[in-house]
């Protein structure tokens, strides 16, 4: 039974109670007999189904989904009709539930669920949107590289907006680097004179110019250039959006869909210009982080140590390891200067600047210009260290520094040495034998007092035997297994005459390991590591690096 | 196919002779003979020098060879393998460029990772294979490496550690390389022989070997979506319970009271010169190591099998392994809090309790 407050009830008849307060309910009410004859209309339902009031019998004047869902209910299908039933009526949408009775009338009630709908409607697009420019933002921050941001964007702007995306960044000379990607297609990288003009809006876009509207650009009017290989059909709407960058804009992208599809919207044209600003932050930091790169690249070239090897037939070999692990430079360096020829002496420079990090890097590239520049009076190691002194003490920056030099040459199978330290700690020579010997070479630091008072010692080397030049972050550096104690002189000895008969390659990559590992994760200075060593066995031509000539042919077409 | 074995057996002994004698000539002479008689680069470098590489650190480890040894004789294989392989060409700048053949991949160490020869045999093998191989080498800092994979595009970064204890500093790498959107593949003995522990620090891929590593290679490795910028914990949840966190902080201090502990309860361990008191701190550090190692991955057997490696080299220069079992008490005792660490030590004591005793005869 239904009563008159129109609560679904028991199973009797319905049409029968209904009474006055049908006519008041606030949504629209029908009763129907089993044969389709409307019993009863409330004001609501008459207000919304004119016709069908008028006509009095299905299906007229209803919606065929509402005529239907009655039909399958008074044949009693559907009996129980867990979801509700909905569709449309007019431009609104309605939920419709039936109450059915045992003699076969139903009680239609409808409750109209538009605005429901299209509030969860546009929570749907706004949390999709949402998600895709986080997905945008996440993608692109990720990286640092332009090329994958361009690619990026072009790639999600197409899967998630369009059946295509061209990305047309700032012209590089006279030509554009173009990235075009299909919608869930391939991503192609181009390079190609293009002229802005030619897209309507691109122009605009590419020197900063607010948007041209979607709706104003003639899709016919996109040049074939503009359309990603492949595409499909016609295009059929257009968005040009720029690119914002640092102030200038970094190019733009344009949008496209096929005339098969729907048209861009209003609101995907805002959208399209949000995932570009969004973009075009991103682009713009990787243009920074790229030309910082280059620059500081091309700077750090000349600081950088230099690789070692063999020279006239003697062995060298360096390690370096600065300060802060972020750097690759800092106030360590060493150099090798071969020699004119195998007669003639090689320089070795090792040395320390005061200071960390960049400054002193700074320091030691004019350090290290200047001793090539005295190069031809290597001969004498104190006036060398005079005439650095007095330009060190020139210099703007009272800045002073520790340094070794050594000058080597090949005699027979030994290796004749001079070596001169300036304020530094004095080379270790390691005896075949394993004996360490402490160099007795002593001498004031660079760039502090007006003359610089230095005593030479000469050494010879035997086959096999090592001259270790060091810094003093190698010995000062604290650590060890209990933590905090120096790894100090008496244990770079100790480990050094366990590298007894070892190439110079493998005392230095020892001993910088040793005390790498010593120091563990604790804070470091700058380390480096030059041994020179006389090699053990094999003739003056000393082999390093690819030593294949028969093999030189195949070189060529490798990797290319 | 017999003929070329015979002619690798040959090769590797030879090749052992002279790295042993640390003579680079006559090594670089050995593997160009092996050139000449026609058998592939890939063949000398993965049957030839990689095979004296394992020998010189199962010589090592058996006591048949010093350290220098080894270190010399590993400085002089790795120069007759330069010489062995064409250098690369020189690579191309960052850029649009993305029209090469392979493919592009950085090839670098765990950072306090030494051992850098396996991943030096693994970039030698791709770039014979035609990958653009960047090789990184050891003793790279993460910055650098993540600078590197910014500049170069790399499509996947390979990072190699033989050493266990470096899955912390592995899994923070690994991390770091995918959040900039580059897939990482792994290997080295420090993830397990059978790569157990490369999942656990989120690689993508696992590579037993250098062939194994270009066939996963040619199969291709999906770039991680953005998702992959995440923190380490979300990986491994068990380290909320902050037992690494705590091991590892006071690691200096585990390690100074057990030795005091041994000191007091094992009356040969007062005699001790500073020498031998630094080595068995060093053996403490190294223990402490494996413990807040084994805590990161959750694996018992990362320190078991760490124990059983200890107890065979200390077995092959004939002391008792059983001197382990006081100073795994002592540990086990400042841990009693953290019941992780605990089952690890006291299975850990048992394990080592167990062995046999050293026979005195096996030992060389």
């Amino acid at each position: 039974m239904i009563s008159p407050q129109g609560r679904p009830g028991g199973s009797s008849g319905a049409g029968v109670s209904v009474g006055s307060t049908w006519s008041d309910a606030p949504c629209p009410v029908l009763v129907v007999d089993r044969d389709g004859g409307i019993v009863e209309v409330n004001d609501a339902a008459r207000a919304l189904l004119p016709r069908a009031a008028d006509a009095g019998r299905l299906p007229e004047g209803l919606p065929d989904w509402l005529a239907d869902a009655h039909r399958r209910m008074a044949g009693g299908r559907d009996a129980a009709h867990a979801d509700p039933l909905s569709g449309a009526i007019g431009d609104r949408l309605f939920d419709a539930h039936p109450t059915p009775s045992s003699d076969g009338d139903v009680v239609w009630w409808l409750i109209d669920d538009t605005d429901r709908r299209l509030a969860e409607e546009t929570l749907r697009s706004e949390q999709e949107r949402a998600a895709i420019l986080s997905e945008v933002s996440s993608t692109l921050l990720s990286s640092l590289s332009l090329s994958h941001c361009m690619e990026s964007t072009a790639r999600l702007a197409a899967h998630h907006l369009a059946d295509a995306a061209v990305l047309i960044a700032p012209a590089q000379g006279l030509s554009h680097p173009v990235t075009s990607a299909l919608a869930d297609g391939p991503v192609t990288l181009t390079t190609r004179a293009v002229d802005p003009a030619t897209v309507p809006g691109l122009a605009e876009a590419l020197q900063g110019f607010p948007p041209v509207p979607t709706r104003w650009i003639d899709p016919g009017a996109v040049p074939s250039w503009a359309i990603p290989e492949g595409f499909k059909g016609p295009v059929g709407s257009v968005i040009v959006t720029p690119l914002p960058g640092h102030g200038i804009p970094d190019g733009a992208l344009i949008l496209l869909r096929s005339d098969a599809g729907p048209a861009f919207t209003e609101s995907e044209d805002g959208f399209a210009r949000l995932l570009a600003a969004r973009a075009g932050a991103a682009l713009s930091a990787a243009r920074l982080y790229d030309d910082q790169a280059r620059i500081t690249a091309v700077l750090m070239r000349e600081l950088l140590p230099p690789a070692l090897g063999g020279v006239h037939g003697v062995e060298y070999a360096g390690r370096y390891r600065p300060f802060q692990d972020s750097e690759r430079i800092g106030g360590d360096f060493y150099d090798v200067h071969p020699g004119a020829d195998p007669s003639q002496e090689s320089l070795v420079v090792l040395g320390d600047v005061a200071g960390k990090g960049l400054d002193a890097a700074v320091l030691t590239g004019r350090i290290r210009n200047t001793l090539h520049a005295l190069l031809p009076l290597a001969h004498d190691h104190a006036y060398v260290l005079n005439l650095l002194n007095a330009a060190l003490l020139r210099s703007p920056e009272a800045r002073f520094a520790t340094l070794v030099l050594a000058s080597a040459r090949r005699r027979g199978n030994r290796v004749r040495l001079r070596l001169t330290s300036a304020g530094h700690p004095p080379p270790l020579v390691l005896r075949a034998d394993g004996r360490v010997e402490e160099t007795r070479t002593r001498g004031d630091l660079v760039g502090v007092m007006p003359t610089v008072s230095v005593r030479t010692e000469e050494t010879v080397l035997a086959p096999g035997e090592t001259c270790l030049l060091y810094t003093d972050g190698i010995t000062e550096a604290r650590g060890g297994p209990l933590g905090g104690e120096l790894y100090g002189l008496e244990r770079l000895e100790r480990d050094l005459a366990g590298c007894a008969g070892m190439p110079a390659e493998a005392v230095v990559e020892r001993v910088h390991m040793l005390a790498a590992q010593w120091l563990g994760q604790g804070r470091h200075d700058d380390m480096a590591v030059v041994a020179i060593s006389a090699p053990r066995t094999g003739p003056l031509a000393v082999i390093s690096g690819y030593a294949d000539p028969h093999n030189a042919r195949k070189r060529q077409g490798r990797n290319s | 196919m017999t003929d070329f074995g015979n002619a690798t057996a040959d090769l590797r002994k030879r090749l052992w002779e002279a790295v042993l004698d640390g003579d680079a000539y006559h090594a670089t002479d050995v593997l160009h003979q092996g050139l000449d008689a026609g058998l592939e680069r890939e063949t000398l470098l993965l049957g030839v020098i990689g095979k004296v590489q394992e020998k010189v650190g199962r010589e090592w480890a058996a006591n048949r060879i010093t350290v220098a040894q080894e270190h010399a004789a590993t400085a002089v294989n790795e120069r007759a393998l330069t010489t062995l392989v064409p250098p690369a060409p020189a690579p191309p700048s960052a850029g649009p460029n993305r029209s090469r053949g392979r493919g592009r991949v950085a090839v670098a160490c765990v950072e306090g990772e030494w051992h850098a020869f396996p991943a030096r045999l693994v970039a030698e093998v791709l770039q014979l294979r035609g990958w653009q191989v960047d090789y990184l080498g050891p003793q790279i800092p993460g910055p650098h490496l993540i600078a590197h994979l910014h500049h170069t595009q790399a499509d996947v970064a390979l990072l190699s550690t033989s050493l266990p204890t470096r899955l912390p500093a592995a899994h923070a790498m690994i991390a770091a390389c995918q959040a900039v959107g580059v897939p990482v593949m792994v290997g080295g003995r420090g993830f397990g022989v059978d790569g157990r522990h490369a999942g656990a620090v989120g690689a993508d891929r696992w590579a037993p070997d250098a062939r194994a590593a270009a066939a996963a290679l040619e199969a291709g490795i999906a770039a991680p979506g953005p998702r992959a910028a995440r923190q380490v914990v979300d990986d491994l949840p068990h380290l909320a319970d902050q037992e690494y966190t705590m091991v590892v902080k006071s690691r200096s201090q585990l390690i100074e009271r057990t030795l005091a502990g041994l000191e007091e309860h094992v009356p040969a361990v007062r005699h001790y010169t500073d020498t031998q008191r630094e080595r068995t701190a060093e053996d403490y550090a190294h223990i402490v190591d494996f413990l807040a190692t084994a805590l990161y991955v959750d694996d018992a057997g990362l320190f078991t099998d760490f124990l059983a490696w200890t107890a065979d080299v200390l077995d092959a220069r004939s002391v008792s392994a059983r001197c382990l079992v006081p100073g795994l008490h002592l540990l086990g005792r400042q841990l009693q809090d953290f019941p992780r660490a605990t089952i690890l030590l006291r299975h850990g004591a048992a394990a080592v309790a167990a062995r046999p005793d050293s026979d005195p005869e096996d030992s060389p």
